[in-house]
């Protein structure tokens, strides 16, 4: 598989992420590849830097999403979540205004989006503690990210018991 | 002024020796918490190694000693806030705890529907929601005293708000999240010549600023052990005993009460009567170690080299591109509010932790405050009497760093 090539570069990884060829990953997959891809910095600083990149260049929401009604509520950074389900799988767009907080809303979405609502529902999500950042989704973090999971299987969850 | 000697206060606790991240701690949140004395820690060492026992009931020796100590405790905290009668000393679990109890005793004796009670707009959470509770209770109405955009309590207001139906007003002496330090002194006069009482929220005072309840005239004050250098868990009302004797209790159970039948019961005296339960002598113990501990440098030499730290923080964070503080009251104490650009606080907060860098992001459980504003939350450094001019540059090379990843 592509990205457990080691030193892979930034620009390798963006271009993974956003086009085709992880689409044919499982869910635990893609978990697993970018925890190989952390696993190259040992600083905290180049991690972080390489998280704000990702939350600084991806895309992630259209705009007219962004609104109350996308908004995941009871977080201090703000997180707009927006899910489409069609050809039986779901589809993820999100924002953030914390950068950091974006760059891991990212990487949640890239993780989950193109799977159907039974995989997301049952699946477990490891990365985030697996590259060090566990804190970020503590329940009493409020940076939207927890919500934002929970918000993400409830949908799956929701159209997998209909 | 003669400071005290820094290199000698900061060997005295321990933490500020660890890393984190692998490098040095820098701890800027001592409004959150304080770190602890080598003699506070003793004290809790010693007290659960030599003489652990409850208080008020047996008459065995560790019992008397553990009394003795909670007692002489109790006289400490007095003599601190320049209390006049040790009784006017209630232990209780923190600041919070403390509100709660006027709120609801205060309420329950002396609120009838339609009255008012007054709060500043800077308020803790912990100073809004009590009262809150209390006006439910007894259909009384809040009313709230504005600052203006430094985050200053107009003067002038206050006559304004203050009527005959006012009951009580509850104000912080420092703002947790603005710094400003409110003239209490003021304050607590204008109350008084509308002849309301005054609850002071000392949570953010008492480790900053020299306290005397009776020259100020204070009707109640409130404070946690924790946040003067003593452990979490004990927390101080003062109240003058004409309020306190008066006012209904609490809680009920173990040790507030003089008889107990089935037909009724009838109350201890102050201070017992508000301390229903096993208290927490371990908490009172340390607390009184923290005190002292404070004393022996002097809280006049504390808020002067405080004051340099602060002004020198305000000049050095000034260099950082597009900061802004939030509260620039002319008089503040301790702590530094501010966002930088549009930054959001988390990311900036975040990106100081791993440089090892401690301090306080989000909105500092004042919400009407970060409303007021306009904006998610501040980053926050609280400074205490530890903290060098070295950890202040290292802040600011933090917060260079985060802006150069972050914009």
């Amino acid at each position: 598989m592509a990205l457990q090539h080691k030193f892979i570069s930034t620009e390798r990884f963006f271009d993974l992420i956003l086009h085709s060829e992880i689409t044919n990953m499982t869910i635990n997959e893609k978990q697993d590849a970018i925890i190989e891809e952390f696993a190259f910095y040992d600083d905290w600083m180049e991690k972080y830097e390489h998280i704000i990149e990702l939350g600084k260049e991806l895309p992630l929401i259209d705009e007219q999403y962004k609104t109350e009604n996308h908004l995941i509520k009871g977080c201090q950074s703000k997180v707009w979540l927006h899910a489409d389900f069609s050809d039986g799988k779901i589809n993820f767009t999100a924002d953030s205004d914390a950068i950091i907080t974006k760059g891991l809303v990212g990487m949640m979405i890239e993780v989950l989006s193109g799977h159907s609502p039974k995989e997301i529902a049952e699946t477990d999500i490891y990365f985030i503690d697996k590259i060090g950042l566990k804190s970020h989704l503590s329940p009493t973090r409020s940076n939207g990210l927890l919500s934002m999971l929970k918000q993400m299987k409830l949908y799956a969850v929701a159209l997998y018991n209909k | 002024m003669q400071h005290f000697d820094i290199d000698k206060v900061r060997k005295d606790f321990p933490i500020l020796a660890e890393t984190v991240y692998g490098k040095p701690l820098v701890y800027l949140d001592n409004g959150a918490t304080t770190q602890k004395p080598q003699a506070v820690i003793d004290a809790l060492v010693t007290y659960y190694s030599s003489y652990n026992s409850n208080v008020h009931r047996g008459v065995h020796f560790l019992s008397q000693k553990a009394t003795d100590a909670e007692e002489a405790a109790r006289r400490g905290v007095q003599q601190f806030i320049n209390a006049a009668r040790e009784e006017e000393i209630i232990f209780t679990k923190g600041t919070t705890d403390s509100i709660n109890l006027v709120a609801f005793s205060f309420a329950k004796r002396y609120i009838q529907p339609g009255d008012e009670i007054i709060i500043s707009e800077m308020e803790h959470h912990s100073n809004i929601v009590p009262w809150q509770m209390a006006c439910e209770e007894r259909g009384a109405v809040l009313k709230v005293w504005r600052m203006d955009e430094n985050g200053t309590l107009p003067l002038a207001e206050l006559d304004h708000l203050l009527t005959e139906k006012t009951k009580i007003l509850a104000v912080t002496w420092v703002s947790n999240t603005l710094g400003t330090v409110n003239p209490i002194a003021e304050i607590v006069a204008k109350a008084h010549a509308a002849n309301v009482p005054v609850m002071v929220d000392a949570a953010q005072a008492i480790q900053h600023v020299p306290v005397d309840v009776q020259a100020l005239d204070i009707d109640f004050l409130v404070f946690s052990g924790h946040k003067i250098y003593g452990p979490t868990g004990i927390g101080i009302l003062y109240g003058k005993s004409a309020w306190l004797s008066d006012m209904p209790p609490y809680q009920g159970g173990g040790s507030m009460i003089k008889t107990v039948s089935f037909d009724g019961t009838t109350y201890a005296d102050l201070p017992f009567r508000f301390e229903a339960g096993t208290p927490n002598v371990s908490g009172a113990i340390g607390l009184h170690a923290a005190l002292q501990y404070v004393q022996a440098i002097g809280l006049d030499k504390i808020a002067a080299y405080e004051h340099e730290l602060l002004q020198y923080a305000e000049a050095q964070l000034l260099t950082v591109p597009g900061l802004r503080f939030i509260g620039t009251a002319p008089e503040k104490s301790a702590t530094h509010s501010f966002l930088i650009g549009n930054l959001h606080p988390f990311d900036v907060g975040e990106l100081l932790d791993k440089q090892g860098i401690a301090v306080r992001t989000g909105h500092h459980c004042c919400q009407p405050i970060m409303d007021k504003f306009g904006i998610p939350g501040t980053v926050r450094a609280s400074f205490s009497f530890y903290n060098t001019k070295a950890e202040v540059d290292a802040l600011v090379a933090g917060l260079h760093k985060a802006v150069a990843m972050l914009s």
